[in-house]
């Protein structure tokens, strides 16, 4: 079997794989970084989303072998050593921005890529950009509002409760 | 000011912190040493007979163990369901076998066929599809009209047709209501499809099963809301393991919405799988399987009718359902268009007579089971749509109408049955009026128009049955199981608390909130309680998390538990301060001797539980652990109103959105911002139900909509912002929190608004429309604008 290695979390990582693997395979069974899922097999929920060389990748889409070489950040990578939350992480937490917890990292991760393209988002465009994230517990309200809170805007006008 | 921590106080949640950093514990992150991979064969034909599966060649492939089909369960039973109705004529319905693997017939698209077990997930994928099959088609029965036809397709060839019960109820008003039907000044008609969806919680079902042969004892970790309820369904019914040998773990469940209610067939093969090897056995569900293998929702067609006399005033309702159960009967299927749908048709209204007829078809599709709020949806939607057509055809204002009409006075029996303990249904119209701000429609919808935009306002009321229930009264509907709950409080000699409950979280944030409780009655940080779920090792027998039934029911038990507690603490501060019991006082984490400044900290009394040196070991066992089960006496009646505005493209007719508002009843409330995340949730569900989801098969049963690219699941992008309030309370009367629950009531509440608003809006433009059937797409509401 093929060898594969890469950089995952700032950290050298490789393994044999089948060809086929996906690097979300990759990362759940050869890493054990399990904060990764798998909603779907079609492409369209986003619970798998890391990022590959800075961009936001759903990784059920990529084979584990065009990751080679490549810089992979997971859900896991996201919070500091010392286990202090990302702002967006925290901002999730604050406003209640997930409950059954399965999509959330690939919305962390998609966020995280959202606010690094583009640091103020409007609402419309938090929205526009989660195309590709479904979160089917929360309706979509804190996950919003988080989001813009990650982002510095104020979000008391908006509905807490 | 709610104290911190406690009854009252938006806590954050403490599991938030495991699932934002990716160390969550679901069961697809589960693996056991040794373990092999199932992939299931499944038919491909809606109905056919299996002549033949020959798996010969896929036994002699790379890595295979054993390929497991329908012969192998000859002798295993079926796959069980929980509740046995009785229809108008006093027969109890018609209960079809189950089989683990189908054997004889395959009865819909995805009924599994074979099992290959292999070393890997990739080897028992290319072996399924090695395995030979020869399946004779036979004609499908999808429609549950033609399904009851005479010469109809038979779905199970022992039945005597495809129905499974015709109930009627209450039986005995039949004859009143069509008196009073006779006697209507107007009487209001509508026919509405209930579309059929699919629950889709992001995590999809896995089971992972263990056989220990040293002890014979079995583990199976599987994605449940309630893991004792597959202990006893799969131990006694299906695979003949005692309890004490079976353990069942729902580790983190990635959401649930009911679907993850049911025993099905893959936990129950994994597990015979895993002695038959002699290997642990992992499943974990594509989201294709998903779609054609868990229980779907909803899928009624009804007619309803409502009678009103001169003054407006409801006099008769009169309702005729078909209720789809699919192929076979799931877990609780019979019970959902009966007595959770039935039992509610009064909605909020003194409704004198009501008689409701559903009857119960077998088709060949995917089993039709609980899906969020369960019955009580169809009721709500039926009743809401058809009140607001009478509201037209009378020309009178719908909220006004609804207002006129409403239940005043509590308790209320309603003629279908069921008490309401409490409620005040003025009150949250008020509070909607206000946070919805109704008075600025006109305004609104004068800038929409001049944006060329339709904009329409539906508003509408809901009620639900929850904290489901009382076990004698559902035994005597038909329920095999008692539906009390269960919780253990085992304090620790420093004081800390962990509280094992037979409810389960898959979303809730119970182990945020139900520590607030303890909090709240003990005087200790929410921090010292730990709340502990989904393991049938450590927790008492449970019944676990639906119905919103997990703080009315299992907090309840967790009280009574905790009333224990205090009790015997209170007992031993006593013996430590040579005070009478009697004047023992519990604040803030400190027992205090009335009316001195003597007193004890938690942390001395729980020590000297566990160390009884100074202790009254005559009268007193050491040790501080309490259980309790608690069996509600009443449902908990949670109600509300809802309204929506939306916007409609008169060029296109695409729906949108524009503004949600909720004002719920749920009674008292432990943490408002986890109340109001799961009303969030819930509308998101009915608005996507409204507007984006339906489950389609085709004439011959092919399952249309098998995948996220055909099933529009609500994006983020097609939902507002919602304004929710629960600042109307009317605590429940019955259960020692006084609170109603809150988990489906958005998924109840809204879709009637949505459609109501639409309609408004079509109207507003001189379309002389009554009803668009749900869901509300484009090409629907396009079309019933060029009618």
């Amino acid at each position: 079997m093929p060898e594969v290695s890469m950089t995952v979390n700032g950290k050298p990582a490789k393994g044999q794989i089948e060809g086929r693997t996906l690097l979300v395979e990759f990362l759940r069974e050869s890493l054990s970084l399990t904060g990764t899922h798998m909603g779907c097999d079609t492409s369209q929920c986003g619970a798998c989303v890391v990022h590959v060389n800075g961009r936001a990748v759903k990784s059920c889409t990529m084979f584990a072998a065009e990751a080679e070489g490549a810089e992979v950040t997971t859900i896991e990578g996201m919070a500091e050593p010392d286990g202090t939350l990302h702002p967006i992480q925290a901002a999730f937490q604050d406003h209640h921005g997930l409950q059954c917890g399965f999509c959330t990292p690939g919305m962390v991760m998609s966020a995280a890529a959202l606010l690094k393209d583009n640091p103020t988002p409007t609402e419309a465009e938090v929205r526009d950009y989660l195309e590709g994230n479904i979160c089917r517990c929360t309706g979509y309200h804190n996950i919003v509002k988080a989001i813009l809170a990650a982002s510095g805007q104020d979000v008391s006008r908006i509905a807490a409760e | 000011m709610p104290r911190d921590g406690g009854i009252g106080a938006s806590t954050k949640r403490r599991e938030d912190i495991r699932f934002l950093t990716g160390n969550g514990n679901y069961t697809d992150d589960i693996n056991l040493r040794g373990q092999a991979y199932v992939h299931f064969l499944r038919s491909d034909v809606a109905h056919g007979r299996l002549r033949k599966v020959d798996a010969s060649a896929a036994e002699a492939m790379p890595g295979v163990l054993r390929v497991f089909t329908g012969e192998d369960f000859v002798e295993i039973g079926g796959i069980p369901c929980g509740w046995q109705v009785t229809d108008r004529f006093g027969e109890v319905m018609q209960e079809p076998k189950h089989p683990v693997l189908a054997h004889g017939k395959v009865r819909h698209v995805g009924d599994p066929i074979a099992a290959v077990v292999a070393e890997t997930r990739a080897q028992a994928r290319d072996a399924a599809e090695a395995i030979v099959l020869d399946i004779e088609e036979l004609p499908a029965v999808v429609d549950m009209k033609a399904a009851l036809e005479d010469g109809a397709p038979k779905v199970h060839d022992d039945l005597t047709s495809n129905l499974c019960y015709d109930w009627g109820f209450v039986e005995e008003n039949k004859a009143a209501v069509d008196e009073a039907f006779g006697k209507a000044a107007h009487v209001t008609t509508l026919e509405l499809v209930n579309n059929r969806l699919i629950a889709n919680p992001m995590e999809p079902r896995v089971a992972v099963a263990d056989y220990n042969r040293s002890t014979g004892d079995y583990t199976l970790y599987t994605t449940s809301q309630n893991p004792h309820v597959i202990r006893l369904l799969m131990g006694a019914f299906v695979l003949g393991i005692p309890e004490h040998k079976l353990r069942v773990v729902a580790p983190d469940v990635g959401g649930g919405f009911g679907s993850k209610i049911f025993h099905y067939a893959e936990e129950a093969f994994c597990t015979f799988a895993a002695k038959a090897l002699n290997r642990p056995v992992k499943w974990t569900s594509s989201r294709s399987e998903a779609f054609m293998s868990d229980a779907h929702g909803r899928d009624h067609v009804t007619r309803i009718e409502l009678a009103l006399d001169a003054d407006n005033n409801f006099t008769a309702l009169r309702t005729e359902t078909h209720a789809n159960m699919g192929a076979y009967l799931s877990t609780f299927a019979p019970s959902i268009p009966t007595w959770l749908h039935g039992t509610l048709m009064a909605g909020n209204y003194k409704t004198p007579l009501i008689y409701v007829n559903v009857r119960a078809v077998f088709t060949n599709t995917v089993p039709v089971d609980a899906y969020r709020g369960a019955g009580r949806p169809e009721a709500t939607y039926q009743l809401e749509r058809v009140i607001d057509k009478a509201a037209r055809e009378l020309g009178v204002d719908p909220i006004a109408l609804r207002r006129q009409n409403f239940i005043t006075e509590f308790p209320y029996a309603t003629p279908v049955a069921v008490e309401y303990d409490t409620g005040d249904y003025h009150a949250t119209m008020d509070k909607l009026e206000e946070i919805a701000d109704l008075a600025g429609f006109a305004a609104r919808r004068k800038e929409s128009e001049a944006r060329g935009r339709l904009r329409g306002l539906g508003v509408n009321c809901y009620i639900e049955a929850c904290g489901i229930a009382p076990s004698n009264l559902v035994g005597q509907l038909g329920a095999r199981a008692g539906l009390y709950e269960s919780a253990t409080v085992r304090v620790n000699a420093t004081g800390g608390i962990t509280v094992m409950t037979g409810s389960h979280s898959h979303g809730q944030g119970h182990e945020t909130s139900f520590a607030q409780v303890i909090s709240e009655m003990i005087g200790i940080d929410a921090d010292q309680v730990e709340i502990v779920h989904g393991d049938t090792a450590n927790s008492p027998m449970g019944m676990g998390t639906y119905g919103s039934r997990s703080l009315a029911v299992g907090g309840s038990a967790m009280v009574r538990a905790t009333e224990k507690i205090i009790n015997k603490a209170r007992k031993i501060a006593a013996h430590l301060m040579e005070a009478a019991e009697g004047d023992i006082e519990l604040k803030d984490g400190r027992f205090a001797v009335a009316g001195t400044d003597k007193s004890v900290a938690w942390g001395d009394v729980t020590l000297a539980a566990y160390v009884p040196h100074n202790y009254p070991l005559a009268d007193l066992e050491p040790g501080l652990e309490e259980t309790a089960f608690y069996d509600p006496s009443n449902f908990t009646y949670p109600a509300g109103a809802y309204a929506c505005e939306v916007e409609v493209d008169p060029d296109t007719g695409r729906v949108t959105i524009e503004r949600f508002a909720a004002a719920d009843d749920f009674g008292n409330v432990v943490n408002p911002m986890i109340v109001s995340g799961q009303v969030h949730g819930g509308i998101g569900q009915g608005i996507g139900q409204a507007l984006l989801e339906a489950c389609a098969y085709d004439e011959q049963g092919q399952l249309l909509t098998g995948s996220y690219m055909d099933y529009a699941m609500p994006r983020a992008g097609d939902l507002p912002f919602y304004q929710v309030d629960h600042s109307c309370q009317t605590p429940c009367t019955h259960n020692p929190l006084g609170v109603k629950g809150c988990g489906e009531a958005g998924a109840i509440g809204s879709p009637p608004s949505v459609v109501n608003a639409v309609v408004d809006a079509l109207r507003s433009a001189g379309h002389d429309i009554t009803h668009i059937d749900m869901p509300l797409s484009p090409s629907r509401v396009w079309q019933a604008m060029q009618s």
